[in-house]
């Protein structure tokens, strides 16, 4: 039976998506509660650009700190973090972030599956992975790390998702603790806030 | 996925026994990284990974390159090359003589789309590129200046972007795949190993470019290197980063003002 409490206390909730994901994540940031008691991080594959207008579009949906990661921001929790176009986003043992511009992985770049499993490395049993919408089996592995370390896995449930391929791997391919729709994702998300 | 502990001992060996040193490298995406070639080479254990790098000066080659990360391209962020073009460029027109380094400069592709900028100025003969990596594979590469022929639609996407007004291809030859840039491109360049860990300031600079380089430091190296810099670049001179590199956290910064929304500073005491 699936548990519904970290060991520990939540540091850190890394929710990775593809296609689809936008529409979600733009529903799911007003339902947050505020002041959150941990960081959320952001894993999007997106367009290969440098401009700014997906952190703008989602900032407009939180009253949350929200910021698009540079080379050694600290992952404080109470913000939102989003993980730049054309960086692998690792995190640190200090909670700093780290970006990697190295080759890509499940042909993305970034890769849900280097942020969940560097996540994974770092905060252990006070994490939480969520996957989203998507058409490619990025984060699958990256979820089992999630999950080999002691945290929980969370998969959109596949018949809201736009692109049911994504969670549907991870639900074939790894350990899923809850299969959600976004509003229960929503719910779960912040039942780990101590802040609230 | 190979231990903390085993990294910093595979770290100890490439340090001791052949004088690479990524200590102050930051660790998450080194581990990564050892990681993946510890899978890739299909070692059975640590003890067998280590084993080879201690007792196979050939395998060094592999591990140096594994670990360290050489992707670049010509024209990345276009945005960036049109800074350098329009508000750059212009100002060390004047100079008799223009001094310009690559501090990391991989397989050479940046390398090449400063020259081609420099030559639409009109200043790539009075201009110096100092091309430096600490890896000689890929300054190998670099120096022959031929690159994929699959890239160069990107590439010449990206130049137009970055405000190039010619035709992108009469820069090159292409045949067998290959692109082969113009030779009097590379007459202006210097490709030599230098390792931003360890070795010195060598000249002074009208222009140093590190994109992309100082992400794979820990703070601590971020600050010697950003010295080094500083160190390297003449009054009113620039230092460019990758886009999501910063100066924030460097001594440094205040003798620094940043150009615009670019990662381009300039020395301005």
């Amino acid at each position: 039976m699936a548990e519904n409490k970290l060991k520990n206390t939540c540091k850190a909730v890394v929710i990775g998506g593809s296609a689809g994901s936008i529409e979600v994540l733009l529903k799911l940031l007003p339902a947050l509660s505020s002041p959150l008691s941990f960081a959320v991080i952001i894993v999007l594959h997106r367009k290969n650009s440098t401009d700014s207008s997906l952190v703008n579009l989602l900032a407009l949906k939180t009253s949350l700190p929200i910021r698009e990661v540079e080379d050694k921001d600290a992952a404080k929790p109470g913000a939102i973090y989003l993980a730049p176009a054309d960086y692998h986003l690792l995190i640190e043992k200090e909670e700093v972030f780290a970006l990697d511009d190295s080759e890509k992985i499940n042909y993305s770049r970034p890769s849900l599956d280097v942020t969940f499993e560097s996540a994974a490395d770092v905060y252990g049993s006070s994490l939480v992975g969520i996957l989203l919408s998507g058409a490619n089996a990025d984060g699958t592995a990256g979820l089992n790390a999630v999950k080999k370390n002691g945290g929980i896995i969370v998969a959109q449930k596949p018949e809201t998702a736009q692109s049911s391929f994504m969670p549907q791997q991870a639900i074939l391919n790894a350990p899923i603790d809850f299969i959600f729709d976004v509003d229960e994702i929503a719910v779960f998300v912040n039942s780990f806030n101590t802040k609230a | 996925m190979i231990e903390d502990t085993e990294v910093d001992l595979v770290l100890n060996d490439l340090f001791e026994l052949y004088g690479y040193d990524f200590t102050n490298y930051a660790k998450a995406s080194l581990k990564r990284r050892i990681s993946r070639l510890f899978i890739l080479d299909k070692f059975p254990s640590f003890a067998e990974f280590r084993y080879r790098l201690k007792s196979d000066a050939n395998y060094i080659k592999r591990v140096i390159e594994g670990l360290t990360v050489t992707v670049t391209e010509m024209y990345r962020d276009p945005q960036f090359y049109k800074a350098l073009r329009t508000e750059v460029i212009p100002t060390l027109s004047a100079k008799p003589f223009i001094r310009i380094w690559h501090a990391g400069c991989s397989t050479g592709e940046e390398v090449f789309s400063m020259a081609i900028l420099l030559k639409e100025a009109g200043l790539l003969h009075k201009s110096l590129l100092y091309a430096t990596d600490l890896n000689p594979e890929v300054l190998e590469k670099a120096r022959k200046g031929i690159f994929p022929l699959l890239q160069m639609k990107q590439y010449s996407e990206n130049y137009i972007e970055s405000g190039g007004k010619n035709d992108f291809s009469a820069y090159y030859t292409a045949q067998y795949g290959q692109a082969k840039f113009e030779e009097l491109l590379a007459e202006r360049m210097i490709f030599s190993t230098h390792n931003l860990v360890s070795d010195r300031s060598f000249n002074e600079f009208d222009l140093i470019l590190c994109r992309n380089v100082l992400i794979y430091f820990d703070k601590y190296l971020q600050e010697r290197v950003l010295n080094l810099f500083d160190e390297s670049i003449g009054t009113l001179g620039y230092l460019a980063l990758g886009s999501k590199e910063t100066l924030n956290f460097s001594s440094i910064k205040p003798g620094y003002k940043q150009l615009n929304k670019e990662k381009i500073w300039r020395k301005i005491s």
